[in-house]
């Protein structure tokens, strides 16, 4: 019953809807979840990104999903709204069974998500895209016909009345009028009605195809949702010239508009201001007044207790539970999601001798928006430690990094970087004579008896040969600010910085590209000829395929041909290759299995070994606290904290990660619970 | 309900694929050579009303039956070869050059400058030189102009070269009225300038040069830095800023050198032909064919020679077949062999590419199994439906039986959970361990 | 004089508006179809085969009815530029292969396949009774002096030519599948995501707009020369291509960017310049395209810029 009627409305026009939504509340008044998932599993590859996961949406309230990232959460809901199918569950609307296979599915289930990315066409205006795909009006014929007759039927017996007013009229002529005029009433109607059915099928054509799609109904009923919900949007305005939560606001009315019932945010304040959180919050209200079911995936915990009313944590693709908002608090909520420790037993020694090797003073970037992504930092690096950043995704890590590795603009700050050179020879790979003059004459070298080297009056040969046979030491650690310095620059200067990247494929390796191929990309410039020396690379191929178990072929093979822990091995491999001085990944286990993850582990441990100041950006808290000798967490574009990595508890980085630092304007209840946790956690330490 | 509205579904389903054998590639793109000369030889056959002895008969006669046509044959190769080289790195870097056509056609218009400016005055030896200087100058600057373009506003480069091919054509028609006044719009054969017989034999230099070109580039491809760059950025342009590669710079080398060696071939043109002269279909084509040999001879210079062989091939082969049996004009016919000949290739490089795997098929299979395996077909059905990429038998079967032991278990965990109902609440769900974090939170309170 | 030439202008410019009007519509759904030159070439032949066909079968020439000659003129034209199309449309959406290659072997294709059937048909009664169907104006249209001359004048296809441009604009500006059309060239995965089948308006584009594109070689060689051959439709063509950019993807502007055009192609033999620089006025058309591709890249107005996806294949990720 419920499904005959929900199919129709995905079919008819906007207008008509309004009057079949009230039909619809009434007809589910009982307590069938609108949503019911059972048992619902889904894995790539080897990877299970959900395992048996039951979930329920009640109408008219907020489910709030809390989970870290590569919990599984969006996966989950792209299964709901059509992405995914599942391996296996089975997924009730409304008490039925249904089969979602496409988002086309998803929407006749009345089911809307709005995703992280959003899929709007740029140069179209708001309105476009709320239109864009918009069924067009289905007319039936029959019902087309019938009203026609209708139409007649009416205006024949008005005409009829007037007719029995001529029967009534007092003198003949006054009759014979009136009954003139009911004689043309009456022709009217029928030259009316065949008309119509004559030019019928050019009217349906005219219906289905109305040349302007903005016609009439259309607008109002975009217009309608607006006023409903206390939307903030210019309908004419151009996606281009929109702020994110403009484009969230356009996404959240398609949805509407083609008839959601259900909708899923996917993370939808990662990219807002709080501003604009507070806004999205109050048509989230509004929303659920109007009986709507809201889902909205999230990891932050002020959110959750602030506009959910259940929360359902997952953790590393299982289903934790599912609790009351009101009757939970934060700390349960992190445990909840982070999860007790879990013993990884990663080998960590202790590092020696940590010198300052990269430091980082008010740094400040912004991405392409505008938007600052990372917002005024300062921390250090030490040689001979690992620093791992913690923080959920998309909180400045990667910018961080591109930010020093020279691949994206810096606003503001300093990065200084210290080239350990303190009584190690000058060489002539990086300084011709003339920068080695220079740099003497300000007193930066001595000989290695200690006395300072005065390279005034001796000539070009005995520098050569005093070089040569490194007579010519460094006073002290060489210091450069590599800040607007480009990646070949840094290169030339001579500073071994390495840096895996988030996304291999796209940044870091060449996918059409062999084995050998992508070993050159770091060292291809090498040599004076202008050909490649493929030699080299071949051999470090080779050794990196044996010495780190990469399954693979040969070495002339795709790397985008291997599975993604092989290609994780050979950008790693060839990164610490150059025997970096600095060395960073960005989440360099990520897809990876097991034995792959700790081979990259013991890969990082062997760099800290040999002085290496590694900056390690991961998601998994556990390896974080096991693997890094301290812990910086990124919240915001913010630091939140920096932490001991042997004695940190891991809800207490985990709320750190969630902290977010000059946001609580208003500090609520909540906010204040945050500051005493995290207090207690300081105080354990 | 959605399972209700019927839906139109293609019977196949394509897939991408990365890992065809190398061997199995060619073995495609053979039959494909063979399927487009048997195709041919059978439309020419149906109008000449002939027979097929007669088709590849004239097809070696037209190219190769006598000495001067083999000559011939060989310079319109080495022609369409060097276009197509021309582009090779700038296609490497997947800068759209169509622009080839008037590239060639400037460097062909420079010689023509060169031998008219100074044809009298300077020794032979000096002015082929200077030919062959301003060619390359001419053509570099028809890539360049495009190039800065692109490197720096990001300007639609297919669209821009596209353009740049007809000013070319005009500004060489314009050059012919002006050394032609009398408005005939020929300015006859020149007199100096030309190499072609040079070591006595036509078109000689023309082909030594050509093959000399065509192992440099591929050791510049293959073997050099710029190659290198070029090859880094074609495939990624975040990697090459990555390893700081200057990514507006390669685009403004590449095309000065694509653009340079389209000069060098409009050098050949004009010198290297017994009858040095220019007219504005000198390159007659050429510059849009060589794309399509480059594309064949899949951006390796080596590949290409035999593309571009077969291309002019057909192309001769077919004219003489059409002056032989009179049909239509020679050229013509020439075209119609040389396009279904490419239409053919391009849908085999799908083939290549692309996995074709019928779903009917599949579907067979699940239907057999599903027999000893009923409980769940039904199951198998919706699994297989959207597990799309599974080809070969064995696989089919792995995949089956990790469904069988997946529904077993799930089966299991379903009786288990069933008593349960709606809401799961975290107690009956939580592992022990956060039962216990559960329960000290509760004792807190 | 300047009549003359004005009245010239806009005939010749219905080949360019014909020609682009075909292409926008196909760039609108990101096709860069680079086989136009060829597929109006088709189009010319196939009406040429048509014609042929029909005059045949009559038993007298003079019986010819001028309504079925512009009626088989225009359909035949379609049917065979419509194939090119569809044949591109194979290439590029199907078997996914690069656009400008399937492109230009279309070009190459089509206009060996014309040059190939033109010099076997039969093409009398061309310049007298076929010409004349499409040449023919309204009874009593010549009376208006200039106005007619300049306005009224002209055959059918002139008309139907800027009726369909302005069609065409109107379709892809505001109706609802002009909007579908512009959402599959522009990001197909947010056009699919809402449901409209993007293989679907992509076949359709590329086979309508060829179709269109083809009725260019038809009024080139019927109504223009008069029923003439002349091998320079290919020219025109790639002209046809330079018109869309300049008419930034919009048929409207093209009815008077086709005119400009026109116009710089013949001006040389009106205008008293040596005639050598004639070449050079030509050269205008392209120079003035280039300027416009700069300028849109310059000013970055997002509305001005190609189709985003324009030339790229759509996969859609396999699930």
């Amino acid at each position: 019953m419920e499904n005959e009627i929900t199919k129709e409305v995905s079919e008819v026009s906007p207008e008509e809807e309004k009057t079949t939504e009230v039909e619809q509340v009434e007809e589910v008044k009982d307590d069938t979840p609108v949503i019911e998932l059972r048992g619902i599993s889904k894995h790539f590859g080897e990877v299970r990104a959900n395992n048996n996961i039951n979930l329920t949406l009640k109408k008219g309230e907020i489910l709030a999903i809390l989970g870290e990232n590569g919990s599984g959460k969006t996966t989950l809901m792209n299964m709901i709204s059509g992405i995914y199918y599942p391996d296996e569950g089975q997924i009730f609307i409304n008490g039925k069974e249904v089969q979602i296979r496409s988002p086309q599915d998803a929407f006749e289930n009345h089911i809307g998500m709005i995703h992280q990315h959003f899929k709007l066409v740029d140069v179209f205006t708001a309105a476009d895209n709320i239109i864009l795909g918009d069924k067009i009006l289905k007319v039936d014929n029959r019902k087309v016909l019938n009203s026609y007759f209708s139409d007649y039927r009416g205006s024949i017996s008005s005409a009829k009345e007037v007719r029995d007013a001529a029967l009534n009229a007092e003198n003949p002529e006054a009759r014979s009028r009136i009954y003139a005029k009911y004689l043309m009433k009456r022709q009217r109607a029928y030259l009316k009605v065949a008309i119509k059915t004559a030019v019928m099928p050019l009217l349906r054509f005219w219906e289905r195809n109305k040349f302007n799609y903005l016609a009439r109904g259309r607008i109002e009923a975009i217009q309608h949702y607006i006023k409903k919900f206390g939307f903030d949007i210019d309908l004419s305005k151009k996606i281009y010239d929109m702020s994110v939560s403009e484009k969230q606001t356009v996404e959240i009315i398609k949805v509407l508009y083609r008839g959601a019932n259900i909708l899923i945010l996917d993370e939808p304040t990662a990219v807002l201001t709080p501003q604009e959180i507070r806004k999205l919050f109050d048509v989230l209200r509004k929303m659920k007044e109007d009986d709507k079911a809201i889902i909205i995936i999230t990891h932050k915990l002020n959110e959750v207790m602030e506009i959910s009313d259940r929360v359902s944590v997952l953790r590393k693709g299982e289903y934790i539970g599912t609790v009351n908002t009101a009757e939970t608090n934060y700390k349960e909520l992190t445990e909840m999601m982070v999860g007790k420790k879990v013993d990884l037993n990663i080998d960590r020694k202790d590092p020696v001798d940590p010198k300052p090797r990269l430091v980082i003073n008010n740094l400040t970037i912004q991405n392409n928006e505008g938007r600052k992504v990372i917002d005024d930092i300062s921390f250090t690096a030490n040689g001979g430690e690992i620093l791992g950043i913690a923080g959920i995704a998309g909180n400045g890590q990667k910018e961080l990094l591109e930010g020093i590795a020279g691949l994206q603009r810096v606003e503001s700050g300093e990065i200084i970087f210290h080239n350990p050179k303190e009584n190690k020879p000058v060489t002539f790979f990086h300084n011709d004579i003339k920068q080695i003059k220079e740099k003497a004459e300000k007193g930066m070298f001595h000989y290695p008896d200690g006395t300072p080297v005065v390279l005034k009056g001796k000539s070009n040969g005995e520098i050569k040969k005093l070089v040569n046979n490194e007579q010519i030491l460094y006073y002290e650690n060489e210091i450069i600010n590599l800040r607007d310095k480009k990646p070949r620059e840094i290169q030339e200067l001579g500073i071994k910085l390495s840096f895996v990247p988030e996304d291999r494929l796209n940044m870091g390796l060449v996918g059409n590209m062999s084995i050998v191929d992508n070993m050159l990309l770091r060292s291809y410039r090498k040599g004076k000829t202008a050909f490649l020396n493929r030699k080299r690379p071949k051999n470090l191929a080779d050794n990196i395929i044996e010495e780190l178990e990469v399954v693979t072929p040969s070495d002339q093979t795709p790397v985008r041909r291997l599975s993604g822990g092989n290609v994780q091995k050979v950008l790693v491999g060839r990164e610490i290759s150059s025997s970096p001085k600095v060395l960073m990944a960005a989440y360099p286990v990520r897809g990876l299995d097991i034995n792959s993850s700790y081979l990259i582990y013991n890969l990082l441990n062997k760099q800290k070994e040999k002085n290496v100041a590694v900056i390690f950006v991961g998601e998994d808290l556990d390896v974080l606290l096991e693997l890094c000798d301290r812990i910086l967490v990124l919240c915001g574009g913010k630091i939140t904290g920096i932490v001991d990595g042997k004695t940190a508890k891991k809800d207490e980085v985990g709320l750190l990660m969630t902290k977010h630092v000059g946001e609580e304007n208003d500090s609520t209840q909540e906010n204040n619970e945050v500051e005493e946790v995290e207090d207690n956690g300081i105080k354990q330490n | 309900m959605a399972s209700s509205k019927i839906k139109f579904e293609l019977p196949f389903h394509i897939t991408k694929r990365t890992d065809i054998v190398a061997w199995k590639a060619w073995l495609v793109r053979g039959g494909a050579i063979v399927i487009a000369f048997i195709l041919t030889a059978i439309v020419s056959t149906i109008l000449t009303k002939g027979d097929m002895g007669g088709f590849f008969k004239e097809m070696f006669v037209g190219t190769m039956g006598t000495a001067n046509k083999a000559l011939k044959f060989l310079n319109g190769w080495v022609m369409l070869l060097m276009i197509g080289l021309a582009l090779v790195p700038a296609f490497k870097m997947k800068f759209w050059n169509i622009g080839a056509e008037g590239q060639t056609l400037m460097g062909a218009l420079a010689s023509v400058v060169v031998i008219k400016e100074w044809g009298k005055v300077l020794p032979e030896e000096v002015l082929i030189i200077l030919m062959l200087l301003f060619s390359i100058i001419f053509g570099a600057i028809w890539g360049l102009i495009p190039a800065i373009f692109k490197a720096i506003w990001n300007t639609n480069e297919t669209l821009f070269t596209l353009m740049m091919n007809y000013i070319a054509i005009q500004l060489v028609l314009f050059a012919i009225n002006i050394w032609a006044p009398n408005g005939s719009g020929t300015i006859g054969i020149l007199k100096y300038g030309s190499f072609s017989d040079a070591f006595g034999m036509n078109y000689i230099i023309n082909i030594v040069l050509v093959t000399i070109v065509t192992a440099i580039l591929f050791i510049y491809i293959k073997y050099s830095k710029h190659g290198y760059e070029i090859n880094v950025v074609g495939e990624s342009v975040n990697t090459a800023k990555y390893i700081g590669i200057n990514v507006k710079s390669v685009i403004i080398r590449t095309m000065v050198l694509s653009g340079a060696l389209c000069g060098l071939a409009g050098w050949f043109l004009v010198g290297g032909s017994p009858t040095p002269t220019i007219n504005s279909t000198l390159v007659a084509g050429r510059g849009f064919t060589a794309i399509l040999v480059a594309w064949l001879g899949q951006l390796n210079p080596i590949i290409m020679l035999g593309s571009a062989f077969l291309v002019v091939f057909m192309q001769t082969g077919a004219a003489q077949v059409a002056s032989t049996y009179h049909i239509g004009s020679s050229s013509a016919f020439g075209s119609i062999v040389v396009g279904l000949f490419f239409v053919i290739v391009i849908a085999a490089e799908f083939l290549v590419n692309y996995n074709v795997v019928f779903k009917i098929h599949k579907h067979k299979k699940v239907a057999k199994t599903a027999d000893s395996l009923a409980t769940f077909g039904n199951k198998v059905e919706k699994e297989e439906t959207k597990k799309e990429d599974i080809i070969t038998e064995e696989q089919f079967e792995e995949e089956l039986e990790s469904i069988g032991t997946r529904y077993f278990e799930r089966t299991i965990t379903k009786s288990k959970n069933f008593e349960g109902n709606d809401t799961f609440t975290p107690q009956k769900e939580k592992p022990p361990v956060e039962k216990t974090a559960e329960n000290e939170e509760k004792e807190d309170k | 004089m300047f009549l003359v030439f004005l009245r010239s202008a806009i005939r010749l410019s219905t080949t360019f508006l014909f020609g682009s009007t075909g292409e926008t519509i196909t760039e609108r759904a990101g096709h860069l179809n680079l086989g136009i030159p060829g597929i109006m070439c088709l189009g010319a032949a196939g009406a040429c085969v048509g014609e042929e066909a029909y005059l045949k079968g009559l038993s007298d020439m003079s019986q010819a009815n001028g309504f079925a000659v512009v009626i088989i003129g225009i359909l035949c034209a379609m049917l065979f530029a419509g194939a090119g199309g569809l044949l591109y449309a194979f290439l590029t959406i199907t078997l996914r292969s690069n656009q400008n290659v399937s492109g230009l072997a279309i070009t190459t294709f089509g206009v060996g396949i014309t040059n190939f059937i033109i010099p076997q048909v039969d093409v009398t009664g061309f310049t007298t009774v076929v010409s004349k169907a499409f040449t023919a104006y309204a009874p009593g249209a010549d009376r208006a002096g200039w106005f007619s001359d300049l306005f009224l004048t002209y055959g059918c296809l002139v008309y139907i030519a800027i009726v369909l441009a302005i069609l065409v604009a109107g379709f892809i500006k505001r109706s609802k599948q002009g909007l579908s059309l512009r959402a599959v060239g522009e990001n197909p995965a947010a056009a699919d995501a809402v449901g409209i089948n993007v293989i679907k308006y992509k076949y359709i584009a590329c086979i309508v707009g060829a179709g269109i594109s083809g009725l260019g070689g038809l009024f080139f060689i019927f109504d223009y020369l008069g029923g003439n051959w002349e091998y320079t439709i290919e020219a025109l063509g790639w002209l046809s291509i330079a018109l869309v950019i300049f008419s930034v993807w919009r048929p409207n502007i093209g009815i008077a960017g086709s005119i400009l055009f026109a116009a710089f192609y013949i001006l040389p033999s009106y205008v008293n310049v040596p005639f050598q620089y004639r070449e050079l006025i030509k050269m205008i058309p392209y120079v003035v395209t280039i300027i416009v591709l700069i300028a849109i890249s310059l000013l970055r107005k997002k509305e001005l810029q190609p189709p985003a996806s324009l030339g790229v294949p759509y996969f859609r990720e396999e699930r």
